[in-house]
């Protein structure tokens, strides 16, 4: 065995929040490089509800007062990008409770590591995962016939909100991962939420054809929000002013549901 | 004596898994600390000795700053683990008994992310990893991936993971649970190495008697949460005068007959009876104390004879720890490892 010099104790500087999210994050993203394929086959299923339900309905165009460019696929775009964001996230949980069986987390608590790093690292990871996918959504889109009007800065606009959207349920996820440490609790929680919150939206149809109730839902829906500013944000003339407020209230809800998330390491560490 | 690691009055219950039984109190729990307290020597190897379940693990998750207790304090070199936690996990190494090692990365990106972690800059971080791959023997597979590891090998990159940030204090939950045997005895040296030429503090659990016996220069006995007894391993037994003798007989009396057949050899005391009745035939296993067992044996022998229990062999031994767990918690240590197995 060779003879260990050990580093000198004063080169152990104090890390904070911001170098370590920039490693954690690091070693996520590795993860997901090593493994590309599980990001496209993330995708297949959303892809299945485009081209199934564009070409399914593709009839609900002509109801008068539906409009939209003629094309109901184009209409499902943001629909799906929405529906993605939510799904795709819903299950960050599960690596949440993957690296507790293995011990990982408990091996970063033990460091000096910070808590809050700990969680950004998964926004991050998950923040670019959506990008990617909703990216793939929008051009398997263009590729059914859907055209975008607003542009590149559209498509853009319609990501952050996606985005936002997978923090939001990702960090849910982990939360439920992390205090009940079991699959069973997440699969029920999205079977629970995932088609409610879909069609109490504007992703399939538009809401002037809802329902006096389902209106009143699907206007405090969060998930109805993205669907809306993505397809503000891919018309010809966006609406700003809606898309900012909606953007707003996502935001505000993805950092209350990060910030709860961060403290529910305390609860974590009376029953680990 | 300065102390490295205290532990004072530790309680803490879990909530009961009540799954699929309904009526069952909700708000029942599970003990796992009652009351337990300990004092490690700066420089000691100290040894939680104790079946699975007895509390070993959970003592390890409040001194390293993991879980907390319902009441009690504890503290490692001399920071309070509950007050400033944040202080107390830059003194201490961690091998937990789940590995932790990501088995997606590599095992040296493994150790350079640890060295983040703890605040090395990345120069630093690659230079340590390289050097306590070289350590651990693990060079040729520091670039592959964890998952593609063997037992030994993974458990020596947690070790190497556990030792980054260099350590005064180092925790080992169950170091050798599961490695064969060959890679338990260089555990086993890396372990006393570490004490005697790197002057760190270890504390480890195991539910093995022959490791604590073999490593520790002190142990204490865990039971049901609590430390039942502790000292050193010499002076532990020490303090079970006498010998054990013990005899195996090729039948299965009834264990009162044997009782009675040796009640009257003088000098015999806390007589132990169990029955195999194994693959190899029917078997009995007796084991009784006597201040000089050699003196013993002929007598132990006749009263046996004259009884029509003629003896396959025995042997005269100096008190084990086995013996000590005995005496302290009145159960036989591999009894209660076969129950756990069970």
């Amino acid at each position: 065995m060779t003879t260990l010099t050990y580093p000198e104790r004063s080169l152990l500087t104090a890390p904070g929040p911001l170098s370590d999210t920039w490693f954690l994050t690091g070693r996520k993203l590795h993860a997901l490089i090593r493994q590309p394929w599980v990001l496209a086959f993330s995708v297949i299923q959303p892809a299945i509800w485009l081209f199934l339900f564009g070409d399914l309905f593709h009839k609900i165009i002509d109801i008068p007062g539906f409009g939209y460019q003629g094309s109901y696929l184009a209409y499902l775009v943001p629909g799906i990008v929405a529906m993605n964001a939510m799904s795709g996230n819903m299950w960050a949980g599960m690596s949440m409770i993957e690296e507790i069986e293995r011990g990982t987390l408990n091996r970063l608590l033990v460091t000096p590591a910070s808590r809050l790093a700990i969680m950004n690292a998964s926004v991050a990871e998950q923040a670019v995962s959506t990008t990617v996918q909703t990216l793939i959504i929008v051009f398997l889109g263009m590729a059914g016939g859907a055209s975008y009007p607003g542009g590149p800065a559209g498509v853009a606009v319609m990501t952050v909100a996606s985005i936002l959207v997978g923090v939001l349920w990702g960090a849910l996820s982990n939360m439920t991962g992390m205090l009940l440490r079991s699959r069973e609790a997440i699969i029920g929680v999205y079977t629970f939420f995932m088609l409610p919150l879909i069609f109490l939206s504007s992703a399939f149809i538009k809401p002037s054809f809802m329902p006096g109730w389902m209106q009143a839902i699907a206007s405090r829906n969060p998930l109805n929000w993205e669907v809306q500013i993505g397809r503000a944000a891919l018309s010809a003339s966006p609406d700003w002013a809606g898309i900012a407020l909606r953007s707003g209230g996502l935001l505000l809800l993805a950092i209350g549901c990060v910030a709860i998330s961060v403290t529910t390491f305390r609860a974590y560490a009376k029953n680990v | 004596m300065s102390v490295a690691i205290e532990a004072r009055d530790l309680v803490k219950a879990y909530p009961a898994p009540n799954k699929n039984k309904p009526g069952r109190n909700k708000k029942a729990r599970i003990s796992a600390l009652d009351g337990l307290s300990l004092t490690v020597p700066r420089g000691a190897i100290f040894a939680l000795l104790g079946p699975n379940g007895a509390g070993k693990t959970t003592a390890v998750k409040v001194l390293t700053t993991l879980a907390r207790p319902d009441s009690g304090g504890a503290s490692v070199e001399g920071i309070d683990v509950l007050a400033s936690p944040a202080r107390a996990r830059r003194a201490i190494g961690v091998v937990a008994q789940r590995s932790g090692a990501d088995p997606t990365a590599t095992g040296r990106e493994n150790l350079v992310l640890q060295g983040h972690m703890y605040g090395l800059p990345t120069k630093h971080a690659k230079d340590r990893a390289g050097e306590l791959l070289a350590h651990f023997h693990l060079e040729g597979a520091a670039d592959r991936f964890v998952k593609t590891y063997s037992g030994g090998m993974q458990r020596r990159l947690d070790v190497a993971l556990g030792l980054v940030h260099r350590p005064t204090v180092l925790f080992l939950d169950e170091p050798t649970t599961g490695l064969d045997p060959e890679s338990r005895t260089a555990m086993w040296r890396e372990i006393a190495r570490l004490a005697s030429a790197d002057s760190m503090t270890v504390l480890l659990t195991t539910h093995y008697l022959e490791e604590a016996d073999r490593l520790a220069h002190r142990v204490a006995i865990v039971d049901d949460g609590k430390i039942v007894a502790t000292g050193e391993p010499g002076q532990l037994k020490d303090e079970l005068k006498g010998d054990v003798v013990q005899v195996e007989l090729p039948a299965r009396p009834s264990e009162r007959a044997v009782r009675d057949t040796l009640a009257d050899v003088p000098g015999i005391r806390d007589i132990l009876v169990a029955g195999d009745d194994g693959g190899s035939g029917r078997k009995t296993y007796v084991s009784a104390r006597s201040d000089d067992g050699a003196a013993a044996v002929p007598a132990v022998l006749a009263a046996l004879a004259a009884a029509g229990l003629p003896a396959a062999s025995v042997t005269v031994a100096r008190p084990s720890l086995d013996e000590v767990y005995l005496r302290y918690t009145g159960r036989r240590y591999s009894e209660q490892a076969e129950a756990d197995a069970r």
